[in-house]
């Protein structure tokens, strides 16, 4: 055990995690280098494509120190963006210590505020490394400072290193090593190992990522999943050495995986912890808790006839996904669809990426709602996730939102445009503080269902990227909701209803109206678009008629070119909803969502 | 469409003395080629003996099928005769070039079989006529109808073009009144069409020629429409005008109802039992293919049942027989909506456009697929 380290990555998106994790990798010779690709970790193509980690990887790096030692450190990359904070806080549970990554020429942001206290909860050792300082623009001494101010850490204990330029890798190895301390856990207690995470494979079904704190485990024996109440029985145990390294039993201080015949990962839980059946632990690890969504869309397939194959992909991408809730919803204008509850923004971009490209599911989304609460005249609750269960209006006694605490940092000079944003966005009890020259750290309040749509995009676009912004739910309050509706020639788009503030309304309304303005092709007859509350239109657009397009000529050399054409015509109709007479394409939909650049 | 049940017979002429910027026909201007064009064309004739029952029309079109003589328009017919039956009382229509037109060749084309002339005047102005690069005058137009009407035919189309740059309203209806006044019995009016592949389509593309305005084509459609109506001429399909239904082209008709049709010669195209197909646009290779006993064919399709459908929905919503309403069942709402708009008519059996909704005619057929 003395001879473990359990370690994670953690750092502000771009600043080099996962570069940082390719050049452990490269150094300890675990893969050829013709093998080898950039971001080794993320095996995801969305991941690779957007830089981004989704699902946390485990690897364990064989090292053998300056002074001769032989070392096993098992790095678990976790994912980076606050959607997936629980993920990632077990996975630091599972860890004694953390490298902070930290952009020379960017420096400390928000994230890496929220990291570190993360890993500070966890008593974790925090080596502060410092990326990327070959790039011409690195600042050494402004990040250290930052360091000192910003985080209250040593600056003279930040190791500097470029991960793309492979300087500095082993002296990180010798701070893991000699700073972070060995597991501690004792071999003949009960077994208590910790899931961090879960993987499904189609041959061997879920394959569980843990933690032994306690006791160990091998293959034969019966393992009891403490929350879920589950026995399963062991096939395999082992550790990562990019692929999977069967051994012959995982114990205490040791991470690795185990799979024990089970079928999806749903049916294991993050944070639960696994005992021996016949030899249970007493209690549980701490930190357990039921993960659940905050934003909520519904997904409708764009041809009916694709529901089944929808349902299919759903069950299928559930099996590794554990987080994904949904059910079944049905639209008015759109017909049969699923309501999807998600972890946050990314999560649902996630999840709709990876159906579309993994699954191939083509289909409309609608607008992000948060979970919404009613108070009724006669004292019941109740909570509200889509606008299609809006409850009478006359019921109604109050109403309420889940509010964040949003942290933004930026440079000073943003701020008159950050306040505006915030202020538009219905944020309250704004504090500032100042913790280096020149930045500013804006803490506020405000209503979670303003920062799902389109928040993050307008911080980066207002703040030239310089803005981070990271956040915490807090509580539920009380807000003057309406329920705003969509009509296209009078007939409702019940996809497009949304729950929004009665202040918002009209804003929305006339965005709305505006954009479907723009994306609903013209057709033979005029088209009204129309928003309202309860009978009250409150705004309005028109798409004009085209009145002519027939062509001249149609004999013998036309047909089949006019056929032609028309049949291209025909798939690009099946990418639209017909709703009463009008064809709403599925950009428009999109295209409610977007950026608004105007403002 | 029950009674159309003998075939079309169509022969292209692809010869011009020059192109014209507008036209996407195939042509080409080397006049050598017509013998080897008439002896490839008895040559594929040939290919089709007994492939189709019988025609009761033929259009011989082009190109410009008056550069051939009297002499070689009786030699195609005889090469018919020889090999297809052609029912008594068939529509035999020749398109012709206003200046190609003499009293001598009228007559031999009259003599040939030819009951029908449809004459290229396209406008009574010269200086659309320059802008179009035609070769005639408006002058030169006018004696070739009287010629013709002194030649004895009895059944005469007129083509007439609108939307030409420069063209007004006023000149429209001149030109319109011009040609009324030799009593055609058929109008072709076609709004000038910057097709791709044409002078005017690269013109286009490179910003040198402004296509006009929507609203504006829309008023010289239903200009036409309301003039030539109420001159007494049927509508009856987006370009085309008959004094009676006895005057609708007969031939046509048959590429609007899929009704069985053979076409002969470069780039032609024939349909029969749900498979189409055509010919190579070039004539020496046409030439060529045919001389060495080898077919002169291009491609060939077979519709589906839903191309077959999405052929009579688009082709029926162009004419003024419209489409049989079983075409749209399950689409009411549309259907209500496009009443609604004016675009149709719905009677017991049939959905019928408008003159509103031939304006619209591209793209109604959407709206009744799935």
């Amino acid at each position: 055990m003395q001879n473990i380290r359990n370690f994670s990555i953690i750092a502000h998106i771009d600043h080099g995690k996962s570069t940082l994790a390719d050049r452990f990798i490269q150094y300890t010779g675990l893969i050829e280098e013709r093998q080898f690709r950039d971001q080794i970790l993320d095996t995801m193509d969305i991941e690779r494509e957007r830089g981004i980690t989704i699902k946390s990887q485990t690897v364990t790096l064989p090292y053998v120190s300056r002074s001769g030692q032989e070392f096993e450190l098992n790095l678990i990359d976790t994912p980076g963006h606050v959607d997936f904070t629980y993920e990632v806080s077990r996975a630091l549970a599972s860890c004694e210590g953390v490298l902070l990554v930290i952009d020379a020429a960017q420096g400390v942001e928000a994230q890496t505020v929220a990291n570190l206290y993360m890993a500070l909860e966890h008593d974790l050792t925090v080596i502060p490394v410092i990326n990327k300082i070959d790039l011409p623009s690195a600042d050494v001494d402004r990040v250290k400072e930052e360091i000192e101010n910003e985080l209250a850490l040593d600056p003279e204990e930040a190791l500097l290193c470029s991960a793309k330029e492979g300087i500095g890798i082993e002296d990180i190895f010798e701070a893991i090593i000699n700073r972070i301390p060995p597991p501690a856990g004792t071999v003949s207690n009960p077994l208590k190992a910790l899931i961090f995470d879960a993987h499904y494979d189609s041959f061997r079904g879920t394959i569980i990522s843990c933690r032994i704190f306690d006791g160990s485990v091998r293959p034969g024996e019966t393992i009891r999943l403490m929350a879920q109440a589950s026995t399963h029985k062991v096939e395999e145990v082992g550790v990562f050495l990019i692929d999977r390294k069967p051994r012959k039993e995982l114990s205490a201080g040791e991470v690795g995986y185990i799979i024990a015949g089970i079928k999806a990962v749903s049916d294991t839980r993050i944070g639960d912890t696994i005992t021996i059946d016949n030899r249970p632990a007493l209690k549980p690890l701490a930190g357990f808790k039921v993960v659940t969504p905050v934003v909520f869309s519904s997904l409708y397939p764009i041809s009916t006839d694709d529901y089944h194959s929808m349902v299919e992909a759903l069950e299928k991408y559930k099996l590794n996904d554990a987080a994904l809730v949904y059910e079944k919803d049905s639209s008015a204008a759109l017909g049969q669809g699923f309501r999807c509850g998600f972890l946050g923004l990314l999560h649902l971009e996630i999840v709709q990426e990876r159906l579309e490209r993994e699954y191939d599911q083509s289909f409309l989304m609608t607008v992000p709602s948060v979970q919404h609460e009613f108070v009724m005249h006669d004292g019941r609750r109740v909570t509200v996730d889509n606008p299609l269960y809006y409850p009478d209006p006359a019921s109604i006694k109050s109403s309420l939102e889940p509010f964040i605490k949003a942290t933004i940092l930026i440079p000073e000079r943003y701020m008159g445009a950050v306040m505006k944003l915030c202020m538009e966005r219905r944020g309250v009890n704004s504090r500032f503080s100042y913790p280096t020259p020149g930045r500013i750290e804006m803490t506020f309040e405000m209503p979670l269902a303003e920062a799902i749509v389109d928040f993050y995009d307008r911080l980066k676009t207002i703040t030239q990227g310089y803005g981070s912004f990271d956040y915490e739910l807090i509580d539920y309050r009380e807000s003057d909701l309406t329920k705003l509706d969509f009509l296209v020639n009078g007939e409702k788009v019940d996809a497009l209803s949304i729950i929004v503030h009665q202040d918002r309304a009209r804003q929305w309304a006339v965005q709305v109206c505006d954009r479907l303005k723009e994306e609903i092709p013209r057709h033979q007859f005029k088209i009204a678009i129309q928003g309202a509350i309860g009978g009250k239109i409150i705004a309005r657009s028109t798409v004009s008629a085209f009145r002519k397009d027939v062509t001249a000529k149609c004999y013998g050399g036309d047909i089949t070119r006019k056929r032609k054409l028309l049949e291209k015509q025909k798939k690009g109709k099946k990418r639209m909803k017909m709703v009463g007479s009008v064809l709403i394409p599925q950009s428009a939909f999109v295209a409610v969502l977007r950026s608004d650049d105007e403002q | 469409m029950s009674n159309d049940i003998a075939a079309g017979l169509y022969i292209h002429v692809p010869f011009c003395i020059r192109k014209c910027p507008y036209c996407d026909f195939y042509s080409v201007t080397d006049r050598s080629l017509i013998s080897d064009w008439l002896t490839a064309f008895r040559q594929e004739v040939s290919l089709y003996e007994g492939r189709f029952s019988s025609f009761d029309s033929l259009y011989i079109g082009g190109g410009t099928p008056t550069l051939l003589n009297g002499s070689q328009v009786t030699a195609v017919m005889e090469s018919l005769w020889s090999t297809v039956s052609l029912l008594p009382d068939s529509e035999i229509t020749l398109e012709t070039n206003p200046d190609d037109l003499t009293q001598e060749n009228l007559a031999l084309y009259r003599q040939a079989g030819v009951n029908r002339v449809s004459v290229g005047a396209q406008s009574f102005h010269d200086e659309e006529l320059r802008y179009l690069r035609r070769r005639h005058t408006a002058r030169q137009t006018k004696q070739a109808l009287s010629m013709i009407r002194a030649a004895g035919f009895d059944n005469v189309s007129v083509d007439l073009m609108y939307g030409i740059p420069g063209q007004t309203e006023d000149s429209w209806i001149k030109s319109l009144e011009c040609a009324l006044s030799f009593d055609p019995e058929h109008l072709s009016c076609y709004q000038l069409t910057i097709g791709e592949g044409t002078v005017y389509g690269e013109m286009a593309a490179q910003g040198r020629m402004v296509p006009l305005e929507e609203e504006k084509e829309r008023r010289f459609f239903l200009l036409t429409s309301e003039l030539l109506t109420e001159r007494g001429y049927l509508h009856y399909e987006v370009s085309n005008f008959a004094r009676s239904e006895s005057y609708f082209s007969r031939h046509n008709r048959k590429y609007w109802q899929h009704v069985p049709y053979l076409g002969l010669g470069p780039s032609a195209h024939s349909f029969l039992n749900s498979t189409r197909w055509w010919n190579t646009r070039s004539v020496t290779e046409y030439c060529q293919r045919l001389a060495q006993g080898g077919s002169p064919l291009a491609g060939e399709e077979t519709l589906s049942e839903e191309q077959y459908f999405l052929e009579a929905l688009y082709l029926g919503l162009r004419t003024r027989e419209g489409i049989d309403k079983t075409l749209a069942t399950g689409h009411d709402c549309i259907l209500d909506q496009l009443q609604s708009a004016g675009l149709v008519r719905v009677t017991e059996e049939r959905i019928i456009p408008t003159r509103e909704g031939l304006l619209v005619a591209d793209s109604l057929p959407l709206l009744f697929t799935n």
